[in-house]
């Protein structure tokens, strides 16, 4: 089976014997038996760890949770700097996790969560910060302060939880750069390998902030040629 | 560049170590050799205990006698008593940060038997706890400023004069370079062992005991090191781990003649050696959870289908899953007493790379979850604590190389991923499920022929940016060097115990 790898500016085809694998197990034989200087980041092998995220044909997929085909063009996540080969640099976009205060901020000691209060964000807390989002996302793609997609998830996550007693302060930090920028055109929710929708969560974030008296700022900004400025 | 404390490793240990250190306000840095949230913790499934009775009648002493006697007399009792005392607090303390816990419907958190425990005590996050508490402790990490730096492989342990660690040499994978990192207090969470077995292991490939090697090297105790314990059922070609909850909702082992041929809800170790035993009589043998219905397998095991579908090829609501026992976790590790100290002074340890005597032989399900996070916190105060008590910082380092210094000189003759793969084979076959003291001798020598050759093996890769070739070659010196801390204590316990099984010659 042939496959072509993008190293660098090069593109550089691969032949692998091998039928019915994963990416992930063809990179594997790869650098095992053919080339050791190619490289590629991996883990737990069974999509839990987010490690091994690439795309594939122009689309972001988990190499371990992707089955081979005759032809597949490989090439690294996009919007992140790269490192080498399929390597790229998740520092920053890891980074927005803090910049959007994604944590509990204040313990409300009285909450009783149900099994109902659960199902709010069991999704949201499947993320495994591959990071298919940010690679797919045209905003974070012109807009590097973005807070972007896992970001707000996951602010998203403690925002929907009753334990948390300071919603305000957490609604109040993803106004700028954050869930007004977002164009919903959906193309994190199309990539994510737990099937979570950060659009989705972008929308119900917008809800929670009309409610909390924000504003969508390009409401009102309309230049005269009736043009958004974003 | 000098911190109160320094943490090697980013899962639930170093994470729960390093927010307890933080908290006592001191400065603290936490190296990883991938991204904080991408460790071993996140493949945990099934829960994390704690005599909570939320799920009928539970108490603490059931919960310590339960560990006690799956221990097989390995255990240290007072370690096991705190850490069952402290389980209810550990809970306590994972929901005020945010971990979310499934609920029962009158909103207590909910719990599930595993094997081996007499009561539902196991608390879990739907079948992703393990990775729910680990970003619940990234996160609280996150809001406390914990400074956290990513692709930093641990090549060794600084001494200084005293004798006492005072730091750590690391390799930044990014730009090849080395870097020395000096702290009052050093924290090991690096992980287990297990992919040393390679293939025949449920682990994440970055499991090659690290921490635990460059412990040795530095002069720290191991202890049970022999005790390695095998998952009944992981799939047969890739290991991937199917779930305890596939036998316990009705789920049957089989043999190829279709036979049920021992109790599926027999504990680990007993439950593997029956499977090895039919495999070593030719037979393949399977999983059947057929009769359980389409509507009930996607309600309540999906992931062990969609498992089963990806990586074996095969559909379980219409056919069998092909299984073999595989390496799940390491019991074994660098000897800590019961404050996370190490032999070795200003030296730390916690999580799956220390030995702190409470799984002894054999591991309860729901207590690795348990452990990380009450030892992990226990392991950041002890480490606070000798820092700030700490007058002089002594960072006059002992003369030391390490292989990555002396890499030059190897030739490259022999591929060191194929010789990987056989020492594998050798350890599943050899120092396996069932032990034999004849083949752990054999072993014990191929080992000192892998040790002669080793200068002879080496990278073929020579750029310094981010060298994979390299670091897998680091790896497997990490593994060759604990390999043979397996085979020694494996020879030296003469008797079966636990996950320890030897066989009649």
């Amino acid at each position: 089976m042939k496959i072509t790898i993008q190293r660098g500016k090069n593109q550089v085809e691969f032949d692998v014997q091998a039928e019915e694998v994963t990416l992930l197990e063809a990179l594997e034989e790869i650098k095992t038996t053919l080339d050791a200087t190619l490289s590629f980041s991996s883990g737990c092998r069974s999509s839990v760890c987010g490690s091994c995220a690439m795309r594939v044909n122009d689309k972001e997929v988990l190499a371990c949770s992707y089955k081979l085909q005759e032809g597949d063009v490989i090439t690294p996540l996009k919007n992140v700097p790269l490192i080498r080969d399929l390597v790229v640099n998740m520092d920053k976009a890891y980074e927005t996790n803090a910049k959007a205060k994604a944590w509990l901020s204040s313990y409300n000691t009285q909450a009783t969560l149900t099994h109902e209060d659960e199902k709010m964000n069991a999704l949201q807390s499947d993320c495994i910060l591959c990071g298919s989002c940010y690679s797919a996302c045209p905003v974070y793609e012109v807009n590097g302060e973005f807070l972007g997609p896992f970001a707000l998830t996951r602010v998203w996550k403690y925002v929907s939880d009753k334990r948390e007693a300071n919603t305000q302060e957490k609604i109040k930090t993803i106004q700028t750069n954050g869930v007004w920028d977002c164009t919903l055109c959906d193309g994190c929710t199309l990539v994510c390998p737990q099937g979570i929708s950060s659009k989705a969560d972008i929308e119900k974030l917008r809800v929670k902030s009309t409610m909390a008296g924000f504003s969508d700022p390009n409401f009102g900004t309309f230049g005269f040629d009736g043009s958004p400025s974003f | 560049m000098i911190s109160d404390v320094l943490i090697i490793g980013a899962g639930g240990a170093g994470l729960s170590a390093a927010i307890a250190a933080q908290e006592e306000g001191l400065s603290v840095r936490v190296l990883t050799k991938e991204y904080p949230t991408r460790s071993q913790t996140c493949m945990a499934q099934g829960g994390i205990n704690a005599a909570l009775g939320n799920h009928g009648e539970d108490s603490i002493e059931a919960h310590i006698a339960n560990t006690l006697k799956s221990a097989h007399g390995e255990a240290d009792e007072n370690a096991v008593v705190f850490m069952c005392e402290e389980a209810p607090n550990a809970i306590v303390w994972l929901d005020s940060i945010g971990v979310p816990f499934s609920r029962t419907p009158d909103g207590k958190i909910a719990q599930r038997t595993l094997g081996g425990a007499s009561a539902a005590r196991a608390c879990f996050a739907q079948d992703y706890t393990g990775l729910k508490i680990l970003h619940t402790l990234y996160d609280k990490a996150l809001a406390l400023g914990v400074e956290m730096l990513a692709d930093k492989f641990l090549l060794e342990l600084l001494k200084n004069t005293d004798d006492a660690v005072c730091g750590a040499k690391v390799l930044d994978i990014r730009t090849g370079e080395v870097q020395t990192y000096f702290a009052k207090s050093v924290v090991l969470a690096t992980g287990g062992y297990s992919r040393i077995y390679g293939h025949y292991s449920t682990n994440s490939k970055i499991s090659t005991g690290d921490g635990i090697a460059a412990a040795k090297h530095a002069g720290a105790r191991l202890l049970g090191m022999e005790f390695v314990q095998f998952h009944p059922t992981g799939l047969k070609n890739s290991s991937i781990l199917i779930s305890e909850s596939a036998r316990g909702e009705g789920g049957y082992v089989l043999n190829s003649k279709g036979e049920r041929f021992t109790n599926e809800l027999a504990p680990r170790d007993e439950l593997s050696r029956a499977i090895d035993a039919e495999i070593k009589k030719g037979e393949d043998v399977f999983i059947d959870i057929r009769h359980l219905g389409e509507e009930f397998i996607d309600e309540n095991l999906p992931q062990e289908r969609k498992l089963a579908k990806l990586y074996e090829n095969v559909d379980p609501v219409h056919e069998l899953i092909p299984i073999k026992p595989v390496a799940h976790y390491t019991m074994g590790g660098i000897e800590v007493d019961n404050v996370s100290q190490t032999s070795v002074d200003g030296l730390f340890a916690c999580g799956e790379c220390a030995n702190h005597r409470v799984h002894g032989a054999n591991r309860l399900g729901g207590n690795s979850l348990l452990e990380i996070v009450v030892f992990g916190r226990e392991a950041g105060k002890s480490a606070a604590k000798r820092a700030k008590s700490l007058d002089d910082f002594n960072a006059n380092t002992q003369e030391s190389t390490h292989i990555l210094e002396r890499l030059e000189d190897f030739s490259n003759e022999i591929d060191f991923y194929q010789v990987q793969k056989e020492l594998a084979e050798l350890f599943y076959t050899k120092v396996g499920i069932v032990r034999k003291p004849s083949e752990l001798q054999e072993v014990h020598n191929k080992l000192q022929e892998i040790n002669t050759q080793l200068p002879r093996m080496g990278v073929s890769d020579t750029n310094k940016i981010y060298n994979t070739n390299l670091l897998e070659f680091l790896e497997f010196c990490n593994m060759l060097e604990l390999a043979q801390s397996i085979v020694e204590a494996s020879l030296a316990r003469k008797k079966s115990c636990g996950a320890h099984f030897v066989a009649e010659e």
